[in-house]
């Protein structure tokens, strides 16, 4: 014989839900400050000998002092302008060279290969050869990022060129739109998430091969600063060195960032 | 102008998928094609409109496109083909600059069709925010845009939900009645089909033959209420269809 609880109804469990993360505001930063502050409390107090890891508070000063002489802008003019020389020689080149494997048939075949054999190779390995090449200035630091960038934009750029819609293209074709038109307006809008997401790879390895570069006979530059301070053991000034790279990748991916907001604003 | 089809083949490698096909698209009438999936009717549209070309066969325009044609053979695809990156104006636009129009004269192409398809409202709207008929609708505005002299349509209600796609072929009708247009129309929907078609061809299964030509003589306004008669022309074709569709539903793929 039914109960009374039977009768009256048990509600249904509920068992969705979950398996959707979502950002929390203010979580990021506090990581930050927390992980900051714990270790400014660990110099503080001797558990963490300078020797090792500087306070940042120290870090800080050498920054300052960066700042204050003026020294700073010396080498951010020299790191930024190489960064963006070659990354955007680079990206220039690869886009182009992308384009053409996607679309012709004789540079996909002539260049994927010398592509898929040349992308794996560090380019650091090649420096000493840009260096013969392109001599011990700007040339073979130039060189190395732009290298550094070329591949993976030309893989990048013929995976979004592959993965345009064909039925648009053939729309395209339908209405009689000229071949330019074709890969101007229907090709080049297509790939372009696919050429943007591969920025933000190419920007990274542009700013650690940068940093390479520099620690070979650079006057100027943020990896010329941090190899003299490890060289001196002023390890204030290297962690200064390499919060100056973080803010700069940052900065980067912010800018990609907004890039993407503008050009892709079609998108949902 | 009219499209006269003679002795068309078409074959994939060693399949054929056409078989001797004559076909007569006559000027301002609507021709639909129908047959089991995989009949190649779909192929024989992009055969029409150049986008394929046949193994065998001719396919000609005889006559002149009208004045003003800027595209005789316009497609209207069954997923809208639009770009998303363009507004309603800006896909409309696209298949006109090519053209030299003066900006003015785009501009005012655009405002017309934007207003036969009931969508002056909607110019500014990237594909994504619009519903599927609506991108339908603006597929159908750019196919206009270029004045065609036969439309292409691909099964161009099959993506959209029922009830949208009686909305959209009051639509057409209306387009029809009020300015007549020369269309090949593809559908699997027999239902479309009668309530559409001055001639009915139905394809055999694959290699696709004409099987039969079914010729209705009621003018496209007085459809709506004469379902009995509509609905007799369509059990007539369904028994046509039947025997294909089983035999086709039963085939392998890659046989």
């Amino acid at each position: 014989m039914p109960d009374a609880r039977t009768l009256a109804g048990r509600p249904v469990a509920f068992r969705g839900g979950g398996f959707a993360p979502r950002p929390v505001g203010p979580l990021g930063p506090a990581v930050f400050i927390v992980v900051i502050g714990l270790w400014e409390l660990g110099s503080q107090i001797g558990w963490i000998t300078p020797l090792i890891l500087p306070a940042p508070s120290e870090a800080f000063a050498a920054l300052a002092y960066l700042v204050e002489t003026g020294e700073i802008w010396l080498h951010l003019e020299a790191s930024v302008s190489r960064l963006v020389i070659g990354w955007s020689a680079g990206m220039i080149l690869g886009v182009a060279v992308g384009f053409s494997i996607g679309l012709f048939s004789i540079a996909r075949s002539g260049l994927v290969p010398v592509v898929a054999a040349l992308f794996p190779i560090p380019k650091i390995a090649l420096l000493p050869l840009f260096i013969v090449w392109f001599g011990i200035g700007e040339g073979s630091k130039i060189a190395t990022i732009l290298f550094g960038t070329f591949f993976p934009t030309v893989i990048a750029t013929y995976g979004g060129v592959d993965n345009v819609d064909r039925n648009l293209i053939r729309m395209g074709q339908s209405f009689g739109l000229s071949w330019l038109s074709i890969v101007r307006k229907i090709v080049l809008p297509g790939a372009l998430p696919a050429i943007l997401s591969g920025t933000r790879i190419s920007a990274s390895i542009a700013i650690i091969l940068l940093v390479a570069a520099e620690m070979i006979g650079a006057e100027y530059g943020i990896g010329a600063y941090v190899l003299l301070a490890g060289n001196l053991a002023a390890t204030d000034q290297l962690i200064a060195g390499v919060a100056m790279l973080s803010v700069l990748g940052l900065v980067v991916s912010w800018l990609i960032g907004r890039a993407e907001r503008y050009f892709l604003r079609w998108r949902s | 102008m009219d499209l006269q089809i003679d002795g068309l083949n078409h074959r994939y490698g060693d399949m054929p998928v056409l078989d001797g096909i004559d076909l007569r698209i006559e000027s301002g009438r609507i021709v639909c094609l129908i047959g089991p999936s995989g009949c190649g009717k779909s192929t024989l549209l992009r055969l029409i409109g150049g986008l394929e070309q046949p193994t065998d066969g001719a396919i000609r325009q005889v006559g002149e496109p009208p004045e003003g044609c800027l595209n005789p053979l316009t497609y209207i695809f069954q997923d809208f083909a639009l770009l998303p990156w363009r507004t309603a104006r800006g896909n409309i636009s696209l298949v006109l600059e090519d053209h030299g129009l003066s900006e003015r004269e785009t501009g005012r192409i655009v405002d017309d069709v934007l207003a036969r398809t009931d969508l002056s409202e909607f110019g500014n709207a990237f594909p994504r925010q619009l519903s599927g008929g609506m991108k339908q609708r603006v597929a159908i505005a750019r196919a206009l845009a270029v004045n065609p002299a036969v439309f292409l349509m691909d099964e161009p209600l099959s993506a959209l939900d029922g009830q949208t796609r009686a909305l959209l072929m009051d639509d057409l009708i209306g387009l029809w009645t009020r300015e007549p247009f020369t269309a090949v129309y593809v559908t699997h929907n027999l239902q479309e089909a009668v309530r559409l078609g001055h001639k009915i061809v139905v394809l055999s299964r694959r290699p696709g033959r004409i099987r039969d030509q079914v010729a209705i003589d009621m003018p496209l306004e007085d459809r709506s209420d004469a379902v009995a008669e509509l609905a007799q022309i369509q059990r007539r074709l369904w028994e046509m269809l039947r025997e294909e569709a089983q035999a086709a539903d039963r085939e392998l793929a890659d046989a």
